[in-house]
């Protein structure tokens, strides 16, 4: 892996999770993965946080657990949306799309596109 | 899950999230495995990628939100066991603290009862008591009656008003006859208040009229004990001075207007003179304000109205106005200053508790710092410790407090018995929740205020400084721990002079003299007989029958009437002047007149400076004459002899009266209160010269005062007896010693020396421990110092002079902060408290001598204990 690799932007942890989650019931070890993944290996996300975001978000109603039996065979924590979280998700990903939308517009007048 | 079961499940909790960890590493490692790698770099590379495992954990922890009440609890037993270490500690700080939070809460406890609960009517708040006011006398008068109709009738911001009078008299039947205190009220008084009868009803207007129908309300202690608590009595008659009354209600239980009476009945049916007149203020006045309507409002309205009457009735309302206050003001009295001013004292001792406690847990953070160090180092943060050291407060504030509360419970209803003359609302007094919270909020306040200064010093500036000095202190705590011992000397400095100014107050009033000799003196109310009280004549002649019989009684030296008797046992003042035109009736100087028959003299024992006292040939169809106090003399005639000069009395007659004798001041507003009085001159004035219409309403207040050879308490009840009268319908009450009143008069002075005294003590002990305390912990501080010092030759006499030094120094910053205070509570106490003297020179002198004293004595135990320190043995410590 050659790309350096950024930092999460603050805050922007849960979201990730929150979408990840979204896709079905999942356990920590697999949002890990996923998350890497799917960000190319760009973002790094520390694992040492991710369990603290989860049981955060586990406590503001946004997840919900089972302890279910894995692809593995073992037992493992399986988190999954709450209608709380899916809201908040839908809100938070609103806000950021709106976000990257003035972002790109700012940088694209600074290129000499917009007057 | 919520909040209180991740609280109740921790265990759970716990096992669960290893287990998630445990899951997570073991598919890491599977992967790396599968990828290729070795097992055991594998395991590594999965460690590294999750981090520290403990902090994980640990963020999880903080993530549940019951991080701080676990850790609060985890803390809470950590202090137990830490406290239970050191049980003699533990017990010094809790007793310390006990006895300054149980004497504040007892204090508070009382405010809460007396000044702070709401009086006992719905809307109390809305009560108001009015008072006329002269420019010259101050607040001093009550209303006239037909006052007060003018005022029911204009009023607009009142909703209601009511008037009540003093009342009473002996009832005769049913069953044995027995003076009744009583009050005469208005109609509308129960409807003011807003406490309507138990049984039956409150008075009809019409019944409030001049011949009406005699109707009376009874209390609640009348009617139990005369007519068992029967519903029957309602309707009943009862025969009061003679005039038989129908009952018509039954008062509520604790009702009371200025004290507790038996019996009511409608004011307006008192065909008194003094009813007519606009020049008699003795009608006491309640009201209801209007629920939109301010004080403020009212007593502009009050003013307009005084204004108004005024002009209407020069004569008599020129100068006046009127005030309103609130009733719950009136109901409590003098006694606010003076339960603040005991609550500010109590608090000090508090204070000096709290230094106490804070030296000797500063005391203990030093020792623990090393311990300190050490959690900072695993990782423990600067909060996290203060809040430990919070918590070990926390837990010796509040066993202190919930220990003051159990004193406080126990202790106050004594203290409320104890208070001098009656405490208004005692039965108020009671712990409730207002009391729980002030103790707690104090506990913690006090825990705060004791732990605050060891906590700060948690976060050890030099960690690896802390860790290596092998437990003994960097950083010196002697200028904090001077502080300490500064304040509580301070303090105990303020409470032991105010003791000491009390003492010598009281003191000074007990030498003072009273003008009469109070020894052997017998004074008592007579309610003569209800069937001669109306008739001039036969009141007269029943006065000689009880003096014949009294005087002929064994063991009594001589007898007097009066209708008024020293020691403020009754309030009688006159206008006066000594030229033929009269002053502006705001301007007219007052004199306390007193009427006596001429034996009073030889009964109160006072003096004759001049002429002669009244005797017996002063009677009505003889020349008014009055004998005057040096007071008014002076006053009245400067220099010149005042015997033979006219003196005009208002009220009495339009011919002016001859003086005839000069007599000495007596101090009738008490031992103390007289020099603070308003009306200092006094009149005396003869009972047999009075006009007849005056004769039945001074027969209802009159005493009788006895001289006696024998100590007077044993006359008390066989004398009662022998004046039952021929129908046995005469009764003597409130009886008591003139030398029981005299001291009396002096029992607030009194009780606050006790008080004070006690609270100086106590303040004198704790500072002593704390000073004792710190010393001991300096010393032991500087043993290495001493033994140096020692080993080049210093004597023990060289080492004590070190430390009492030390001490010393503390003791005068101390004492000169004190004498500052000192100043200002004595400034206070001589504002609250009659007859006080100012704080001086002697006081200090005698009180600071004694601190001082106590002071060096507590710090010479750890002086000679530091001179025997073994020079070889401290140096070696180092």
């Amino acid at each position: 892996m050659t790309t350096p690799k950024s930092d999460l932007p603050q805050g922007t942890l849960d979201l990730l999770i929150l979408k990840v989650v979204a896709l079905g019931p999942v356990h920590g070890y697999a949002i890990a993965q996923r998350l890497d993944q799917v960000s190319r290996g760009v973002v790094q996300v520390p694992e040492g946080s991710l369990y603290p975001a989860l049981h955060r978000l586990e406590n503001r109603d946004l997840l919900a657990a089972d302890w279910k039996e894995s692809e593995t065979g073992r037992e493992a924590k399986f988190y999954r949306l709450t209608g709380k979280g899916r809201k908040q998700l839908e809100m938070e990903a609103a806000s950021w799309q709106r976000l990257i939308d003035a972002i790109a517009l700012i940088l694209g007048m600074a290129n000499g596109g917009a007057r | 899950m919520n909040w209180w079961q991740r609280l109740w499940r921790r265990k759970q909790m716990e096992e669960e999230l290893e287990k998630e960890l445990r899951f997570h590493l073991d598919e890491h490692v599977n992967e790396l495995i599968a990828q290729g790698n070795a097992p055991d770099l594998a395991q590594r590379k999965a460690r590294i990628a999750l981090g520290g495992q403990e902090q994980v954990k640990e963020e999880c922890r903080d993530a549940r939100g019951t991080r701080w009440l676990e850790d609060l609890f985890q803390d809470f037993l950590y202090s137990l066991r830490t406290l239970r270490q050191r049980p003699g500690f533990a017990a010094v700080a809790i007793l310390t603290l006990a006895l300054g939070s149980g004497a504040t809460t007892v204090m508070f406890t009382v405010i809460n009862g007396v000044l702070l609960k709401p009086l006992a009517y719905p809307q109390a708040d809305r009560l108001v008591t009015l008072h006329g006011k002269a420019e010259k006398y101050g607040e001093q008068w009550g209303f006239s009656y037909p006052e007060f109709h003018d005022y029911q009738s204009t009023s607009r911001t009142l909703d209601s008003v009511a008037a009540w009078t003093y009342g009473g008299g002996t009832v005769t039947n049913p069953g044995e006859p027995e003076y009744l205190f009583g009050r005469q009220i208005s109609s509308g008084m129960f409807s003011v208040l807003g406490v309507p009868p138990v049984i039956g009803r409150a008075f009809l207007p019409q019944e409030d009229q001049p011949g009406a129908a005699p109707v009376a309300v009874i209390s609640y202690g009348l009617w139990q004990r005369r007519f068992g608590g029967s519903a029957e009595a309602v309707g009943q008659q009862l025969v009061l001075n003679g005039k038989s009354y129908t009952i018509v209600g039954i008062a509520p239980a604790g009702f009371r207007l200025d004290g507790e009476a038996d019996i009511y009945t409608p004011l307006g049916q008192s065909s008194e003179p003094r009813m007519r007149d606009r020049g008699a203020f003795f009608i006491h006045v309640l009201g209801r304000l209007q629920s939109n309507v301010t004080l403020p409002e009212a007593q502009t309205e009050l003013s307009v109205i005084a204004r108004r009457l005024a002009l209407q009735y020069p004569k008599d309302n020129q100068g006046r106005d009127m005030v309103a206050h609130p009733l719950s003001q009136e109901v409590v009295g003098d006694v606010r200053p003076i339960l603040w001013l005991l609550l500010g004292a109590v608090s000090l001792i508090l204070l000096i508790a709290c230094v106490n406690v804070a030296s000797l847990l500063l005391a203990r953070a030093v020792s623990r710092e090393r311990e300190l160090a050490m959690r900072m180092a695993l990782g423990a943060s600067r909060g996290r410790l203060v809040r430990q050291c919070l918590t070990e407060s926390s837990v010796l504030g509040i066993s202190g407090g919930a220990l003051g509360v159990v004193l406080a419970f126990v202790g106050v209803h004594p203290f409320v018995s104890l208070w001098p003359g009656s405490l208004p609302r005692a039965e108020d007094v009671q712990l409730d929740w207002r009391v729980l919270f002030f103790a707690l909020g104090v506990s913690l306040l006090c825990s705060l205020l004791f732990g605050l200064a060891p906590a700060l010093r948690a976060p050890a500036r030099k960690l690896e400084g802390a860790l290596r000095s092998g437990g003994r202190s960097l950083g010196s705590t002697r200028r904090l721990h001077s502080v300490f011992v500064v304040a509580e000397v301070a303090l105990a400095v303020v409470l032991l002079v105010s003791a000491g100014i009390l003492g010598r107050t009281l003191l000074g009033l007990l030498s003072l003299d009273p003008g009469f000799n109070t020894r052997n003196v017998l004074v008592a109310h007579v309610a003569l007989s209800p069937v001669v009280l109306e008739n001039p004549a036969k009141a007269r002649a029943a006065w000689e029958d009880v003096l014949d019989r009294a005087r002929r009684f064994p063991g009594v030296q001589s007898v007097a009437l009066a209708d008024v008797v020293p020691m403020a046992v009754g309030e009688d003042s006159l206008g006066y002047w000594a030229t033929p035109v009269p002053p502006p009736p705001d301007q007219t100087p007052l004199a306390l007149t007193s009427i006596v028959t001429p034996d009073y003299l030889n009964v109160m024992g006072i003096s004759l400076r001049h002429g002669r006292f009244l005797n017996e040939q002063d009677r009505t169809g003889h020349e008014m004459v009055v004998v005057i106090d040096n007071n008014l003399a002076q006053h009245a005639f400067g220099g010149s002899d005042p015997v033979g000069k006219p003196l005009w009395l208002q009220g009495m007659a339009s011919n002016p009266a001859r003086i005839v004798g000069v007599v000495g001041h007596v101090r009738h507003w008490g031992l103390a209160g007289d020099d603070q009085s308003r009306v200092r001159d006094q009149i005396y004035v003869a009972f047999y010269q009075l006009a007849d219409p005056l004769v039945p309403f001074l027969s209802s207040v009159m005493s009788i005062t006895v001289r006696t050879n024998l100590n007077p308490l044993n006359v008390a009840e066989p004398l009662r007896r022998e004046l039952r009268g021929p129908g046995a319908d005469q009764t003597l009450y409130d009886i008591h010693t003139m030398d029981d009143l005299a001291s009396a008069s002096l029992d607030r002075q009194r009780f606050l020396l006790w008080l004070f005294g006690t609270f100086a003590g106590l303040a004198l002990l704790l500072a002593c421990i704390g000073i004792y305390g710190v010393l001991t912990y300096l010393t032991n501080q500087r043993v290495p110092e001493i033994g140096l010092r020692m080993a080049l030759g210093a004597s023990t006499r060289n080492v004590i002079r070190l430390v009492l030094g030390q001490s010393f120094g503390m003791l005068v910053v101390g004492i000169s902060v004190g004498i500052f205070g000192a100043l200002a509570a004595g400034r206070l106490l001589q504002h609250l408290v009659e007859g006080m003297r100012p704080v001086d020179f002697s006081t200090f002198a005698i009180m600071i001598p004694i601190l001082l004293a106590a002071a060096l004595f507590a710090s010479f135990i750890p002086a000679r204990r530091a001179s025997r320190v073994d020079p070889m043995s401290a140096l070696r410590q180092e």
